[in-house]
């Protein structure tokens, strides 16, 4: 996994809550089998005005002008402001594939799904959980001109013109991302310990090691 | 003192890293063929094995065809999944159910009525209705395929602990009120985000009286109130659900298994970091009206009132809602029209929701104005033992089409869709925006009103009706 560095972006916001998974990639785009290409697809039903699947050129579809990634202000923004609790349902990963695919590094909400979250520190996105008030500092950011915003995860600081903000992260996450770490490679050097359970517990309950 | 979680947890616990995270053992890896391909692929690139065959069992459900099977899969890029699918377990030599097999279903239908999960069991499965097994009281949850690999690879997952919820079902369910009503009158009363970071275990003497199959619809739809894991703890009717089970213990194994079952209960005075009692025996039957599962409201009452106090905070939800699914405020639930019926999915496709709808359909017609209305079951083996019954011939006797198992149109990945702006009363567990098909109109229902909607082409109180 790429290694997440600080970065200065200006930022996207859109004015929605629980916004799920079958929002930000539509199921018919989980029939590829590989994680690449679902950021034309981000946000589908809202973002083109025509149905759309998998295979189709999505540069002859007709676009919905009104849609929030459309306003020329959020062009190139690599942070994503949404509404509480932010990918809900599914627990699709295609949805952090198709978020960063498209461009973002790192989402900003009051609150995430549990499966969500969990998924994007698998990819090196980062979610950050801040506080209403917070959010609505960053909010009228991105409605200025002087709406850069930098995210530097080492120091856990959000950085705009005029004010910044700490966010909270575990340790552990922050390091998975800022080092890029590999949890299956992290989880191998213990091979012995779960060979050691395993052994235990064939004795202990075999039945669940039948097939 | 332990909850029926911290059990489970601690029973799986291999290693504490001292960051807070945990290394857990995963018993049970159920695959179907959506979120695994890219899994097996990342597995393979990285040169590496799988690390216990015998812990996986395979199933394509997503993407089938739930018609004309006999001609195989028409979309030619649902069948590059399945293929992959087939490839991929064939490759490994693991356990599955081929769309020919009489055992093939919907993965979490599948799984119990084999007996391949068992209480006390670690499961996890790349899609988030993994939450349905709690019911056998397994500490079941859905992941994304990072950890599907993850698992594959190394047979744990790093994991944070979460915390305690117990919700407590007390009073005696009305006639015609099911789990599936349940289900949604928590999700409404807590909201989609009201179980996030906590595992949820469900008590009471309500819970206690639901059968195996009404536990699952319950556990299933956890994850609709933000908890990944729902909990029920293991009682005789656990037991004798499993017992005979194809891939179950037998004999003495059983017995000592059994014994092992029984003690998958959390403690007396077991701390819980959240309680909330609910008391069901003045419920009416739901209906989601919205876009969202806690957009719910009991069969007998109004859609929501904007300038009620209770939802100031949620109005412009709610107003995208209404505009969404072409609905008013204050409406009678009533008033809605239906334009197809779904009855299936991983939350209702199992006999006992045949029987129901059965039931209730048996010498009656499915209204002139339902375009369609398919009963989907969640297996083969659930498929055959309904035509034993002679439950087929009443449905088709009725107007419903017949279908073979999958997850149809809960999500419309295969031909099962709505076209926009169609409405329909749906067994399934979720109302998103387009979840059935684009600008579809989905409400969330137990099987008794999906069929009671059917007869009658609109939404009415199934009590009135009997």
């Amino acid at each position: 996994m790429r290694k997440f560095k600080t970065f200065e972006s200006i930022a996207a916001y859109i004015d929605r809550k629980n916004i799920d998974t079958d929002a930000i990639i539509p199921k018919q785009y989980l029939k590829a089998v590989t994680r690449e290409g679902f950021g034309e697809n981000l946000f589908d039903d809202w973002r083109y005005l025509e149905p759309g699947n998998l295979g189709d050129d999505h540069s002859l579809r007709k676009k919905n002008p009104e849609f929030f990634l459309y306003n020329p202000k959020y062009r190139g923004a690599k942070i994503l402001i949404a509404g509480d609790n932010f990918g809900c349902g599914s627990s699709r990963e295609h949805a952090v594939w198709a978020l960063m695919d498209y461009g973002f590094d790192v989402v900003i909400s009051t609150s995430f799904a549990d499966i969500f979250y969990n998924n994007c520190f698998k990819n090196g996105l980062l979610p950050i959980a801040l506080h209403q008030q917070q959010i609505n500092k960053l909010i009228k950011v991105t409605g200025s001109n002087e709406n850069l915003i930098t995210i530097d995860l080492s120091n856990q600081i959000i950085q705009t013109k005029n004010f910044e903000i700490k966010f909270n992260i575990d340790a552990r996450r922050k390091e998975v991302l800022i080092e890029g770490i590999d949890d299956i490679s992290e989880t191998l050097k213990l091979s012995d310990k779960i060979k050691d359970y395993e052994n235990k517990k064939a004795l202990k309950t075999p039945w669940m090691f039948n097939s | 003192m332990k909850t029926l979680y911290d059990k489970l947890w601690d029973e799986h616990h291999i290693h504490s890293f001292d960051n807070g995270y945990s290394l857990i053992y995963i018993d049970r890896h159920l695959i179907h063929e959506v979120t695994s391909p890219q899994a097996f692929e990342g597995l393979k690139q990285a040169g590496r094995n799988i690390w216990s065959k015998k812990s996986i069992m395979a199933v394509p459900d997503h993407n089938v065809p739930t018609k004309m099977r006999e001609n195989g899969i028409k979309d030619p890029i649902s069948k590059i999944q399945v293929d992959a699918l087939d490839k991929n377990c064939k490759n490994n030599n693991l356990l599955k159910f081929d769309l020919e097999d009489i055992r093939q279903g919907i993965v979490h239908v599948v799984g119990p009525e084999q007996g391949i999960l068992l209480p006390g069991m670690t499961v996890v499965c790349g899609d988030s209705h993994t939450s349905t097994h709690g019911a056998l009281a397994a500490l079941a949850f859905g992941i994304g395929t990072s950890e599907v690999e993850h698992v594959l690879a190394t047979q744990c997952l790093l994991q944070k602990k979460s915390q305690n919820m117990n919700i407590n079902v007390v009073g005696e369910m009305p006639n015609y009120f099911y789990s599936k009503d349940l289900a949604l009158l928590i999700i409404s009363k807590i909201g989609t985000a009201g179980g996030t970071g906590f595992a949820i275990e469900y008590t009471g003497n309500a819970i206690r009286n639901l059968s195996m199959e009404a536990r699952m619809t319950l556990c299933n739809m956890t994850i609709e109130a933000g908890a990944t894991t729902g909990l029920i703890a293991v009682d005789e009717k656990t037991i004798s659900y499993v017992n005979g089970k194809p891939y179950a213990p037998k004999e003495e194994e059983f017995k000592k298994a059994s014994e092992y079952w029984r003690d998958l209960k959390s403690d007396e005075g077991a701390h819980f970091d959240k309680t909330i009692e609910i008391d069901v025996s003045k419920s009416s039957p739901m209906i989601t009206w919205g876009t969202s599962p806690e957009m719910a409201v009991a069969v007998d009452d109004k859609l929501p009132d904007l300038d009620d106090e209770r939802f100031i905070s949620k109005r412009d939800d709610l107003v995208n809602a209404f505009s969404y699914m072409g609905l008013k405020e204050k409406q009678n639930v009533n008033s809605i029209e239906l334009d197809k019926i779904f009855i299936g999915s991983c939350t209702n496709s199992r006999i006992e929701d045949l029987r129901v709808v059965a039931d209730i359909v048996k010498n009656k017609k499915v209204a002139k104005n339902i375009k369609s209305a398919i009963i989907v079951p969640g297996s083969g083996l659930v498929k055959e033992k309904a035509e034993k019954e002679g439950l087929d011939k009443i449905f088709k006797k009725s107007g419903f089409e017949w279908r073979s198992p999958g997850c149809s149109m809960c999500l419309g990945m295969n031909d099962d869709k709505l076209s926009e702006y169609e409405r329909c009363a749906s067994t399934s567990n979720r109302n998103f925006e387009g979840r059935q098909g684009r600008l579809s109109r989905t409400h969330l229902v137990s099987p008794a009103t999906a069929a009671a909607a059917a007869i009658h082409g609109h939404f009415v109180d199934v009590r009135e009706i009997i």
